[in-house]
């Protein structure tokens, strides 16, 4: 058996620094990172990257910034599995691999011109900070954004100078709840479909992006739909475990569709069908 | 029919066909391995091989896909180097049967689609394939029939069909041409030769027969409206999870890829091993969630990347009709009572809604 070298693999990570490490809460880290040689990873918002660290494992993570931020990105990681608690042992000026960027994002040249309804459940917020961020830093293609966030508990929420920023801008209709508050909590409480029907929206003109636990989806679609916002025009993004991110190694598979190469990102219209999707 | 395509090898030379091809190649063939059960092993001579033999326990994706096979080499202590690799060597696979060559046809389509993957294209490169004509049904589990796979369509450099004392051989591509002219034993084909040909193509005909009641355009609408069949619900009770019967399809290639890092703790690699959708975790995501939970769900899964979904994508179907899954199965999951199945129970809700 012959053993080369070979350029054309598509397995290669490209080597990559951490330039910050910040614990956000209990279970999430953000990583702020650049590629060797000042390289852009240029994403697109609702993207992923498969994550290496040498000798463990490799693993999907969307990407959490906005490209608009040239030079580096970064990631938030739960801590979850084998790869994951590795991750949380990283500081600045450590090396890991990236690959990528992968699967289909939010297809903002789309959104450009309408209303923006954005409704992100726990650690849903990562990959639609970097749809935010994008919408914020291009404001003038956009019209009305609503951001609608819900999380466990007010300890579990993450950005929270970035929420609060949001919560302060004239242009940003933003509102927030927790599942279960604590005695210095003053917002609302209760699960995420509450905040909906309180949203003064036009349908026709409003793209819904909608990204947060399984279970959730079906019970914010369900208000949505009663809002009149066209199905094509309600957008979630899954998460599936992957291995290849290149429509091959089947673990990502969604009846007929790869979540890696035909997501993450689907339309209502598109999934809808789909018993495995939620 | 190009005659020029067509030679003939006489029986007595195939030994010296198998010497001549080994001595600047790996030549791999049908091996008897005991049971009633064959392999594609290494062989220097036509003595070892089994002519007439049942599908192999393996497919030949074995030589295109390892089971185990490294993508990436590193070395953290040099400042992280990170090398992709192939491993390959050139191998001529004799004896493949027209089952097996569509089911190589499949995964070419995969991996070709893309994004491309360059370790599969370019081991497959260094294959050479020889075709085996099937002249009668190798077992009761075959469906090669269903799935038009017991006619060569392509697919190989030779193709070989018995008609007693020689081969009537195909020559298919220009790789296959020099194996011929470099060997110096094929001869042209007589009239009785192409006789003998014509008759066993002829015999076929009456041979295979569909073997599950059910025109082959008709499948892909028969799993459109089987989704929530109890077919599934069934299987669930009998399903033990093991992954045989991915592990030896023609068309399964899910793979897993695994981090492996030296002693030294410095340098390792990644390597990807064959995985299985069949196997409880294969669905799960970190948080827990399982989105193929059942058994019954992940059977579904199973045929429905046989018979639906590529058919979809690739416009043929992913079962090659080998009958390996229903050999394999320890606990008699047999694909042609499934399909059964399914016919009768779509059978019965359509003479409900007449009555």
């Amino acid at each position: 058996m012959d053993k080369m070298v070979i350029k054309e693999s598509r397995y290669i990570s490209k080597k990559a620094k951490i330039l910050r490490a910040t614990k956000m809460t209990e279970h999430e880290m953000m990583f702020e990172i650049s590629l060797e040689g000042g390289v852009t990873l240029d994403h697109e918002p609702g993207q992923f990257v498969m994550a290496s660290i040498f000798g463990v494992g490799e693993v999907p993570v969307s990407v959490c910034s906005s490209p608009t931020s040239k030079n580096t990105f970064d990631l938030c990681v739960r801590v979850v599995g084998k790869v994951t608690h590795a991750m949380h042992k990283l500081e600045a000026g450590d090396y890991i691999g990236i690959r990528g960027p992968y699967g289909k994002g939010f297809p903002i040249r789309i959104f450009e011109g309408n209303d923006l309804l954005i409704v992100a459940g726990g650690l849903g917020i990562a990959p639609l900070r970097s749809l935010i961020n994008y919408v914020l830093d291009n404001r003038r293609d956009f019209g009305k954004v609503h951001i609608l966030l819900g999380c466990k508990s007010p300890k579990d929420m993450l950005f929270l100078n970035e929420l609060d920023s949001w919560n302060k801008r004239m242009d940003v209709h933003y509102e927030c709840t927790v599942d279960k508050a604590e005695p210095d909590w003053a917002g609302n409480v209760g699960v995420i479909t509450t905040l909906i029907p309180g949203v003064d929206l036009e349908p026709e003109r409003t793209f819904a992006v909608v990204v947060g636990p399984p279970v959730m989806y079906k019970f914010v679609i369900k208000e949505l739909l009663e809002k009149n916002i066209p199905e094509r025009q309600i957008l979630v993004s899954f998460e599936r475990h992957m291995k290849c991110g290149m429509g091959k190694c089947g673990r990502c598979q969604i009846q007929n569709v790869y979540c890696c190469q035909d997501g993450p990102v689907f339309n209502y219209e598109q999934i809808k069908h789909m018993s495995e999707a939620f | 029919m190009k005659d020029l395509q067509y030679l003939v090898l006489r029986k007595d030379d195939l030994s010296s066909f198998i010497t001549h091809l080994s001595r600047d190649q790996k030549v791999v063939a049908p091996v008897a391995k005991g049971h009633g059960t064959y392999s594609f092993e290494e062989v220097t001579s036509a003595k070892d091989i089994a002519l007439k033999y049942i599908p192999t326990i393996l497919p030949p994706k074995k030589f295109f896909m390892p089971q185990k096979e490294t993508l990436v080499e590193y070395d953290l202590k040099s400042g992280l180097e990170v090398n992709a690799v192939l491993e390959t060597e050139k191998i001529t696979i004799f004896g493949v049967h027209t089952c097996d060559l569509a089911g190589i046809q499949c995964l070419n389509m995969v991996f070709s689609e893309r994004p491309k993957d360059y370790n599969y294209l370019f081991r497959k490169r260094q294959i050479t394939i020889i075709g085996l004509e099937c002249n009668d049904y190798c077992d009761e589990h075959a469906s090669c029939n269903i799935v038009n796979s017991n006619m060569p369509n392509g697919g190989y450099d030779l193709f070989f069909t018995d008609i007693g004392d020689c081969f009537v051989v195909h020559v298919n591509t220009h790789a296959g041409e020099e194996m011929v002219e470099t060997s110096k034993l094929f001869k042209n084909p007589e009239r009785s030769h192409f006789d003998a040909f014509m008759a066993l193509r002829e015999k076929k005909k009456q041979i295979f027969k569909n073997e599950v009641p059910i025109e082959p355009r008709d499948i892909p609408e028969l799993f459109d409206r089987s989704f929530d069949s109890e077919v599934w619900k069934d299987l669930e009770t009998k399903c033990l999870s093991c992954g045989n019967c991915t592990n030896v399809c023609p068309t399964c290639y899910c793979f897993d890829i695994i981090d492996d890092i030296n002693l030294d703790m410095s340098s390792g690699k990644k390597y990807r091993k064959w995985d299985s959708c069949q196997l409880e975790p294969f669905a799960k995501v970190a948080g827990g969630e399982n989105f193929r939970k059942s058994r019954a769900a992940r059977q579904r899964h199973r045929y429905y990347r046989k018979f639906e979904y590529p058919v979809a994508k690739y416009s043929r179907f992913f079962c090659t009709g080998c009958g390996r899954c229903s050999r394999t199965c320890m606990a008699g999951i047999k694909l042609k009572d499934t399909l059964n199945a399914l016919i009768k129970e779509r059978m019965n809700k359509l003479w409900i809604k007449w009555l």
